[in-house]
């Protein structure tokens, strides 16, 4: 029964072809010398040229990151304290709220939560700007780190930390001298995906933002919608290659962490 | 559910107290003023609405709410029609992303250990690339003088290019290809721990392979359809980036509706109130998905 057949095979190799080939094909255009996406017409790095000297998507690029690195450093404080509270927390008043609160943005359409943001920074006459999308990001990349933190803590051993505490530990210390190596591993990979989240978020930052604070997907989708050119391709490469770095170091820090 | 033991009083609270004030501020703070707003009137002035609470002569303030927003969207069958569309486009395309998701989780789970690991980054891998590169990415292929096109002429299988793109076919394609995913993942974790003796014991005992998948097979692994279905179903209601780009005019999706309402035609009242709307139809869908999702972790 558990053999792995032809079918599962071909199941695989079906399905990994439908999630690739179309980022491989976006990756292969963005070297063509045509302006034309679909006509090839020779190996040329000319648009990554271009794209240096774009200054809007550099600016854009440059929003971008900021806002990804504070949000997501400030995402995952905050997310690893909820993860705690959800599985070492026990009871307490408006548990089922705080739950909610961190369940719900993980699958609310993301239109809701733009406009319900936007709507609050104009009632409390906040000016939109970095501040405003950052404040945004931090609060759904926060709620996908209490849920990878939780589920690592989910199987932690709480005796280590009885043992600790018992030898006189205090608890602030238990926590960064016990607790915070250990799952370690999970805080990683919540910044990382906090970093890839906020990267990537388009609806929620064109709600948020205001004059001087495109965000670089901001900038993709204006470019899109006047039509696609190889230079779209190209940026949008170049951010899949910096993905996929990422990704893979973190794998493989979450692979050592293990084997050690 | 054991708790820590050493933090009690002013600390506990702290820690409790930082991550739940947050949410509260910039979570559940907000849908509250979108729903006061779905009660107030467009007028033109900065900001675009009317106040609830008017001060009079009296020293009470007066509630002055208009229920002229929802009216209009209950009234107005293109918003109906729109609520209806989404809910449609976002059952058929969970379906297809089950039926396709199923078959490549099953897969993995049933490939040797050694491979397991590579398989299932090669799965997360998509899911951690930008979303609108995912999407723009088909544009290239299913627009008219696209890749598929040029490939289908080529080989002589149409004659004339396909309408593909700026169709409802395009949207679930896109749909089906950005959130396949979510639907893998949850599967997978449960397909992974699943006890393949049964399997063998349904076979042992004359059920037939198609029968033992039915009937042993999809009731196991039941937490992890659900949560995958949920992961999809919810988000793709009220998606915007996939029928802007890939959908055309015809295709009505709520998510559209509300970003045009609220960008080009600046009707704040109209708009939140197609938000509250849409959250009272997914509300249910999402506290389920929460309650699935806590016990699956505890």
């Amino acid at each position: 029964m558990k053999r792995f057949t032809a079918f599962n095979m071909t199941t695989l190799l079906l399905g990994f072809a439908f999630l690739y080939i179309p980022i491989i094909i976006l990756v292969v255009f963005s070297f063509n010398e045509s302006k034309l996406v679909t006509v090839w017409g020779g190996f040329s790095t000319k648009w990554y040229g271009e794209l240096m000297n774009n200054q809007s998507i550099k600016d854009a690029a440059w929003v971008t990151a900021k806002v990804a690195f504070t949000s997501s450093t400030i995402a995952t404080l905050l997310g690893t304290i909820a993860g705690l509270v959800m599985t070492k927390f026990g009871r307490f008043r408006g548990r089922t709220l705080f739950s909610g609160m961190i369940y719900a943005p993980m699958v609310m359409p993301e239109v809701i939560i733009g406009l319900s943001l936007l709507l609050m920074f104009v009632a409390l006459s906040i000016d939109r700007g970095v501040m405003t999308v950052t404040l945004a990001h931090i609060t759904f990349s926060m709620c996908y780190v209490a849920v990878v933190v939780q589920s690592r803590m989910s199987s932690y051993d709480d005796s280590i930390n009885e043992a600790a505490l018992d030898l006189g530990c205090t608890p602030f210390k238990t926590f960064f001298l016990i607790t915070l190596p250990i799952i370690l591993p999970a805080v990683i990979s919540g910044w990382l995906l906090s970093f890839t989240l906020s990267l990537d978020d388009l609806v929620i930052a064109s709600f948020t933002s205001g004059p001087g604070s495109t965000t670089l997907p901001m900038k993709i989708y204006s470019m899109v919608r006047l039509g696609v050119t190889p230079e779209i391709n190209a940026v949008s490469t170049i951010l899949v290659g910096l993905v996929a770095i990422g990704v893979v170091t973190g794998s493989f820090i979450g692979k050592k962490q293990k084997t050690n | 559910m054991n708790k820590i033991k050493g933090f009690r009083g002013i600390g506990r609270t702290a820690v409790i107290g930082i991550p739940y004030l947050w949410l509260s501020v910039l979570f559940l703070l907000p849908f509250l003023i979108v729903l006061k707003i779905s009660f107030a009137e467009p007028i033109i002035a900065i900001p675009p609405y009317t106040s609830l609470l008017q001060w009079g002569d009296s020293f009470w303030p007066t509630i002055k709410a208009s229920f002229d927003g929802y009216l209009f969207i209950l009234e107005d069958s293109l918003y109906v029609n729109a609520y209806l569309s989404s809910l449609k486009i976002a059952t058929i395309s969970t379906l297809i992303a089950l039926v396709v998701g199923y078959s490549i989780a099953y897969s993995i789970a049933k490939a040797p250990r050694r491979w397991r690991g590579v398989l299932l980054m090669l799965v997360i891998l998509p899911f951690w690339t930008s979303f609108l590169i995912r999407v723009y990415a088909w544009i290239g292929i299913l627009k008219t003088e696209g890749l598929l096109n040029l490939l289908l002429l080529s080989l002589g299988v149409i004659d004339k290019p396909l309408t593909i793109m700026n169709t409802d076919l395009a949207v679930y394609i896109g749909i089906v290809y950005s959130y396949l995913p979510f639907m893998i993942l949850p599967l997978y974790a449960n397909l992974e721990k699943m006890d393949f003796s049964l399997l063998e014991a349904a076979a042992d005992l004359g059920c037939r392979p198609f029968k033992t998948f039915w009937t042993v097979t999809i009731p196991l692994s039941l937490p992890g359809i659900l949560a995958g279905c949920f992961l999809v179903f919810i988000p793709v209601v009220g998606e915007f980036v996939i029928p802007d780009l890939l959908g055309g005019t015809q295709t009505l999706m709520i998510g559209k509706v509300l970003w045009l309402e609220f960008f080009n035609n600046r009707d704040w009242p109209l708009a939140s109130a197609v938000a509250i709307i849409l959250l009272a139809i997914l509300i249910v869908p999402i506290m389920y998905y929460q309650k699935t999702q806590e016990k699956a972790i505890s």
